[in-house]
């Protein structure tokens, strides 16, 4: 098992390398240079090409990715072009605040999602089957920032039980926490009842019932336990898209974040800043999806199995 | 020990009411093994199911008499049930292969059961499963308990379901086809397991099967079901000597011998019709070489023979020939 963690974590070595690769052909494909945004009116052709020259845009792309590779790699980011600092700092200011909400609102799906999918399965074709999925499937198309709104709406303006916008403490939290973790609940909530009743059918059910077990034993520590492994790979997938996938929340909340730092940057074509937060999204999406098979591993033997 | 009278169940799908076994009496006593046989489809495993009162988790509606040991089954709650089921009566699926839980240790689901019905510790538990493992000449006990159900052998798996079984040291076991997903070699051995654990430990066993072999070497009585219907029901070496009812002649008859000649293998024409189209009178008269109209319009009555046997054909006084 160890064995395992340690090369799949090896593996993320190359995975890195081909993600900066991506990451910065991508932007510089994309037309338009962050000289633009830092020329004031009145500027001439000189100035642009001695503020090039100062930021090395003027060499070879090659050459400005091995540049910013090595730096990257030795830990220094970069400075923002238009912010004028480090980018290291701006990633470690915005990240917090990222992961909070992320996390949060992960925790929020997972506990949401997993109650309706359980009350449905277990109450199956029976209007409070009904109501949980229609609830579940207005979680999945409902978008977050239009739920942000009306929630904002009800328990900000109208009862003024929470902060409209910022951030600070949990109270600032919740709200932007259940727009974006709705969704996933939603998400969650469809696969845990599809999958408890896949297991219901399931031969060793049977049996449970024929040892004399209870049914909400049966339920929680068996059917729910074996039904669980999609539930736990649809969510290592969201925690990716939440983290980088919450900018239109960060924006409606007013809240700082990777995603809104990673929008303003790229409006401005602030390389340095767009190509470090676009590689800390794509890690975090593979380090979810590392985490997950981890995880996976654990609750089952069978994959466990797998990779000894 | 069972009594089982006139035992149905009813299930209703799209608003259409189907009845797959109806009419069903047999009865048991203590240390008996009672062999239930039938083609595929004739509602052997689901006349278990409703002895264990496990119809219901599939919504369907009982009817007639089960009394065990004094007590009516079917009057009893969900809660009462659950305190018979692995304790008094218990079941030993048809599937080894998918009756254990793929998430836990077999040892621990073993376990499961002992915690649930005796008053024992933890430790005690586990201390009874591996010594029951042992009594099924599981090797390695110790080992075994830790394992998952995937890292196990079908006799290994087999064997731990018949230790969820016996465990408890249950009046009656149910074994639904025990040993039909298993090797032949190994088969044998589970039988004279079944035969051992009835004999030493005077429990009753029903065992279902569609294999005839197995019925000759351990039972004591036979029950022989046909489209939800016991058509003849009683001492074995009488039923097997001399049949009465033509389906079970006709059961008999596909059994292969040695020296029998090439291509002479029988076969019953047909198949066993299904529960929404049940012929109106006897439900053999389909496939019956005796059939007399009588048959096709009403359902034969069960009459009691003077040897003992049970029997629910029109024609029962047939002297049925002999291969």
């Amino acid at each position: 098992m160890w064995l395992y963690i340690f090369r799949r974590t090896l593996l993320l070595i190359p995975i890195f390398f081909v993600i900066t690769v991506v990451v910065f052909s991508l932007i510089h494909l994309v037309p338009g240079d962050p000289i633009s945004s830092l020329l004031g009116p009145g500027s001439t052709l000189d100035d642009r090409d001695a503020l090039l020259i100062a930021y090395g845009l003027d060499q070879p792309l090659w050459i400005q990715y091995l540049r910013w590779i090595k730096d990257f790699v030795m830990g220094d980011m970069g400075q923002s072009i238009i912010e004028k600092q480090p980018v290291a700092d701006m990633i470690f200011y915005n990240m917090p605040f990222t992961l909070r909400l992320g996390l949060l609102s992960l925790a929020i799906s997972f506990f949401v999602g997993i109650t309706l999918g359980i009350i449905s399965a277990v109450k199956k074709n029976t209007i409070i089957d009904y109501i949980s999925m229609i609830i579940a499937l207005l979680g999945v198309t409902v978008p977050a920032f239009w739920l942000g709104l009306i929630l904002i709406l009800i328990f900000a303006v109208e009862l003024s039980w929470l902060p409209v916008s910022g951030s600070g403490g949990i109270e600032y939290l919740i709200l932007p926490a259940i727009s974006v973790g709705l969704g996933g609940a939603g998400l969650v909530a469809r696969i845990t009842r599809v999958s408890m009743l896949e297991i219901y059918n399931q031969d060793f059910v049977l049996l449970l019932h024929a040892k004399g077990i209870s049914q909400n034993a049966i339920v929680i520590k068996h059917i729910l336990r074996n039904a669980i492994m999609p539930v736990i790979t649809i969510l290592g997938l969201r925690l990716g898209f939440i983290l980088g996938g919450a900018v239109s929340i960060e924006i409606v909340f007013g809240r700082p974040g990777i995603g809104s730092m990673l929008l303003t940057a790229l409006f401005r074509r602030d390389y340095p800043v767009v190509q470090a937060s676009l590689i800390f999204l794509t890690m975090a999406v593979i380090i979810g999806a590392f985490i997950t098979d981890i995880i996976y591993s654990y609750a089952d033997p069978r994959v466990r199995d797998l990779y000894k | 020990m069972l009594k089982v009278s006139d035992l149905a169940v009813e299930f209703t799908v799209d608003k259409k009411t189907i009845r797959p076994i109806s009419g069903i009496s047999f009865e048991m006593q203590k240390g008996e093994v009672l062999g239930v046989v039938g083609e595929t489809g004739s509602g052997k495993s689901l006349t278990a199911h409703a002895i264990m009162g496990l119809t219901s988790l599939v919504g369907g509606k009982i009817s007639g008499q089960i009394v065990f040991e004094g007590k009516d089954l079917l009057s009893k709650s969900h809660k009462d049930m659950q305190s018979i089921r692995g304790a008094e009566i218990s079941f030993i699926p048809q599937n080894p292969m998918t009756s254990l839980d793929p998430v836990y240790r077999v040892g621990d689901q073993i376990v499961e059961g002992l915690l649930k019905h005796l008053k024992i510790t933890k430790w005690a538990a586990k201390k009874r499963a591996i010594e029951l493992m042992e009594q099924l000449r599981i090797p390695n006990a110790e080992r075994v308990f830790e394992q998952y159900p995937h890292q196990l052998s079908g006799g290994l798996k087999q064997r731990i379901v018949i230790a969820i079984g016996i465990g408890t040291e249950p009046k009656l076991i149910i074994a639904d086809e025990p040993t039909t997903a298993l090797d032949v070699t190994v088969q044998a051995q589970i039988i004279r397991l079944f035969k051992e654990l009835t004999v030493a430990n005077n429990v009753g066993l029903l065992l279902i099967t569609h294999d005839l072999g197995v019925i000759a070497q351990i039972c004591d009585k036979i029950a022989v079901m046909y489209a939800g219907n016991v058509v003849e029901h009683g001492d074995i070496k009488t039923v097997f000597s001399d049949p009465k009812h033509p389906y079970t002649r006709a059961l008999l008859d596909c059994i292969p011998y040695i020296g029998m000649k090439k291509g002479s293998l029988k076969a019953i024409e047909g198949n066993v019709p299904t529960p929404s189209n049940f012929p109106k009178g006897c439900r053999y008269s389909s496939r019956c070489p005796y059939v007399i109209p009588q048959c096709k319009t009403e359902f034969p009555e069960t009459i009691e023979l003077a040897c003992g046997t049970k029997v629910t054909c029109n024609k029962f006084d047939l002297n049925l020939p002999r291969h």
